[in-house]
């Protein structure tokens, strides 16, 4: 059994070199989107016809499926460190706040993974 | 918790300040995004369902109310571009004198509201989006 205080144990150790990646995360995730949006936007207004045919030869190349896939993970990424920010500081009541928090993070997750998902299938040649 | 004293908060915020507006339309611009990313998703989704599930999610996908979501979507796009690209430039420590952060504020207006006028002519204009 040790004689020291709680506080005793945890004073001079330094931080948990934890607080500080949610604000860098966010500034990673934003410096890859500048590219990764501007790609997207330009492409997609490049595509000589939305019909399923020209959009699914789009996405089923190489590069196409990577950069989509990139971009759907960075974005939804983003987008959560982003909303939670909103929710902590709008929603208040430490129950509302931990239930949107959770809802938040589930809606990016299944975003994430749903597009990914699609993208895959397109590109690996699954779909119909 | 209702009972108790609140320091002063919006109510005492001139909200005509560039600041505030700046600020509040990132946040504003970046929810819209989010909210375009459903959006992305379930076009998506649609491609790798086949041809016959596009076609339905291509109509719905083409009605004139989601034509103005597309503009506001783009119009939020320009902005949170080049709002992050001054918060990127304001982490590296520069650019914070209130002169300087005025002068960006206002380049951000103009190079948005550019960037937009761009985006929607092109999309107006490419054959495969015209509505």
């Amino acid at each position: 059994m040790t004689m020291r205080s709680p506080l005793a144990r945890v004073l001079g150790h330094g931080s948990a070199k934890e607080g500080v990646h949610h604000w860098w995360v966010q500034r990673l995730t934003s410096v890859a989107l500048v590219p990764l949006t501007v790609w997207f936007v330009v492409s997609v207004l490049s595509l000589p016809s939305l019909d399923h045919a020209t959009v699914s030869a789009w996405v089923g190349q190489l590069w196409t499926a990577v950069f989509l896939i990139l971009f759907v993970l960075t974005a939804a990424w983003h987008s959560q460190l982003g909303v939670q920010v909103v929710v902590e500081d709008y929603v208040h009541g430490s129950g509302m706040k931990t239930l949107a928090l959770s809802l938040v993070t589930f809606f990016h997750v299944v975003v994430a993974v749903a597009g990914v998902l699609a993208v895959l299938k397109v590109a690996l040649g699954g779909a119909p | 918790m209702t009972e108790r004293p609140l320091s002063p908060h919006i109510t005492v915020y001139r909200m005509y300040r560039y600041t505030l507006l700046t600020s509040l339309l990132n946040r504003a611009t970046g929810l819209v995004l989010s909210a375009g990313l459903i959006l992305l998703v379930y076009w998506l989704v649609a491609i790798a369902s086949g041809p016959a599930a596009y076609r339905g999610a291509h109509e719905l996908l083409s009605r004139g109310v989601l034509k103005a979501v597309y503009g506001i979507l783009l119009a939020a796009f320009s902005y949170h571009l080049f709002a992050g690209i001054r918060h990127l430039i304001w982490d590296t420590g520069h650019g914070l004198e209130r002169a300087q952060s005025k002068r960006s504020a206002a380049l951000v207006a103009i190079a948005s509201i550019l960037l937009f006028a761009g985006l929607a002519w092109w999309a107006l204009h490419s054959g495969a989006h015209a509505p």
